[in-house]
């Protein structure tokens, strides 16, 4: 019993069948019950008032952003190793998720951008990291559709992957040189002393678990589809040629 | 490797090879630039730098859907593909026969665009020096790109999307060495990024490139 006989799309489908509502429960779960404490049940900041709220969405979404590219990275090393497609497919099933997580960081960073820096945007180096992280999302994205032979297009998007993530992770730096931060700094990590208060910390820790399950159950259904979908072409090719 | 490099330059100074272009391209970028945000001498010399740069990226860019595609449609890619010479070799020779054509011409260009754009006078040497160092990284990169989207009908367009984010942080050093020297502050920092940047890029993409040409050969 090991990881790779998951790589058979039959087990594949019969384990994702089992786990996806588990996943879908927890995630709604999770996400309900983090969202209305955290709106609801917590006090509002001194100097933020309500807006410090935007921070369970704000801040999971943009560690699913990033995560979701290390998830891509991973399953496209393993296509080119392995040649799993079901790595291959799980790949292109994540980048459509990260790319509405990264937006929703962008998005609910400018709402909360406004009333607090007075602009709703800024060239500071974690915005701007950020965007071109959507950028490599969209060219990653654009590859797979473009390309028509699907093994072809599996391979490329895959070096793509590794070669964006080397120059995504350049780009980081090169932002960090290029421009000061107006952006405060991590509201999580494993340093106590940097931590946000105890109420806002215990609630946006309930949401981010919430974010890894819609993010797993998003990837199992998708990848799911996208096994369906690859069977129905065979199946259709199969009757053209008899 | 000689005979490649010989041949590529061969057909690129050639009628039709497309020499010239880039730099074409590049001259009325620098033009229209004073058109869309007027033509203030001290708006101009202090965006000059940052405006070159975009320029000849640009240029570079727009010349890199003839590095392979002509290639691919004849079938010499093939060829290259099964002859002794490994293919990284060989799409590092065309990175530099791509840079001899269309990067170094910039290069040279670049100062006489900066007296268009009132570039301040210690910006000249930092502008020359920093795009030097930098296009043979676009050079490279953009082989990559090229690679990847040979297959790819009417891909040129798709390129641009894939090639331009890996484009960010050399722009971003390159401009910033020559904004620096520009303003009389010291380049260096910047510069030696730049520098490490190319030399990782040239040391590395060739792999990369030839993994995704050979994925389109197969």
């Amino acid at each position: 019993m090991s990881l790779w006989e998951y790589a058979n799309p039959v087990r594949f489908l019969a384990l994702s069948s089992r786990v996806l509502p588990v996943f879908w429960g927890l995630a709604a779960l999770c996400l309900v019950s983090g969202l209305i404490w955290g709106f609801f049940f917590t006090p509002n900041a001194d100097k933020f008032e309500s807006t410090v709220k935007i921070i369970y969405l704000h801040v999971p979404s943009a560690m699913m952003a990033i995560n979701v590219w290390v998830m891509m990275l991973v399953a496209s090393l393993i296509w080119l190793v392995r040649r799993h497609h079901v790595s291959a497919l799980a790949a292109k099933a994540a980048a459509p998720v990260g790319v509405v997580m990264t937006l929703i960081a962008l998005f609910t960073g400018a709402i909360w951008g406004q009333p607090m820096w007075g602009t709703w945007w800024a060239w500071d180096p974690r915005l701007t990291s950020f965007l071109i992280l959507f950028l490599f999302y969209l060219g990653y994205i654009a590859l797979w559709e473009a390309i028509e032979d699907p093994d072809t297009a599996a391979d490329l998007t895959s070096v793509l992957c590794l070669v964006g993530s080397v120059f995504a992770v350049l780009s980081r730096y090169a932002v960090n040189f290029w421009n000061q931060g107006l952006h405060q700094g991590a509201s999580l990590s494993l340093d106590k002393e940097e931590n946000v208060a105890d109420v806002y910390y215990f609630p946006l820790l309930v949401c981010i678990a919430g974010f890894v399950f819609l993010f797993l159950a998003l990837v199992l259904y998708r990848t799911g589809t996208e096994i369906r979908l690859r069977r129905t072409r065979a199946l259709q090719a199969r009757e053209v040629r008899a | 490797m000689k005979a490649l490099l010989i041949r590529d330059l061969t057909l690129a100074f050639r009628a039709g090879g497309g020499f010239g272009l880039g730099l074409a391209f590049f001259l009325i970028v620098t033009v229209l630039v004073p058109f869309g945000v007027g033509p203030h001498s001290a708006l101009l010399s202090q965006i000059a730098p940052g405006i070159l740069w975009l320029g000849a990226l640009l240029a570079c860019l727009l010349s890199l859907d003839r590095l392979l595609a002509l290639d691919w449609e004849d079938g010499t890619l093939d060829l290259l593909a099964t002859s002794p010479l490994p293919l990284e070799a060989a799409l590092s020779v065309k990175a530099l026969a791509h840079w001899l054509t269309t990067g170094l011409p910039l290069v040279l260009a670049a100062p006489v665009l900066g007296i268009l754009l009132a570039l301040p006078a210690p910006g000249f040497f930092w502008l020359v020096v920093s795009l030097a160092l930098g296009t043979p990284a676009l050079s490279v990169i953009g082989t990559f790109g090229a690679a990847l989207t040979v297959g790819v009908k009417r891909g040129g367009l798709l390129m641009s999307l894939l090639v331009l984010p890996l484009y960010v942080p050399t722009l971003i050093f390159g401009a910033e060495a020559a904004r620096r020297g520009a303003t009389g502050m010291d380049p260096a920092t910047p510069l030696l990024m730049l520098a490490g940047i190319t030399a990782g890029t040239i040391a590395i993409m060739p792999f990369a490139s030839a993994a995704a040409l050979r994925v389109n050969l197969r």
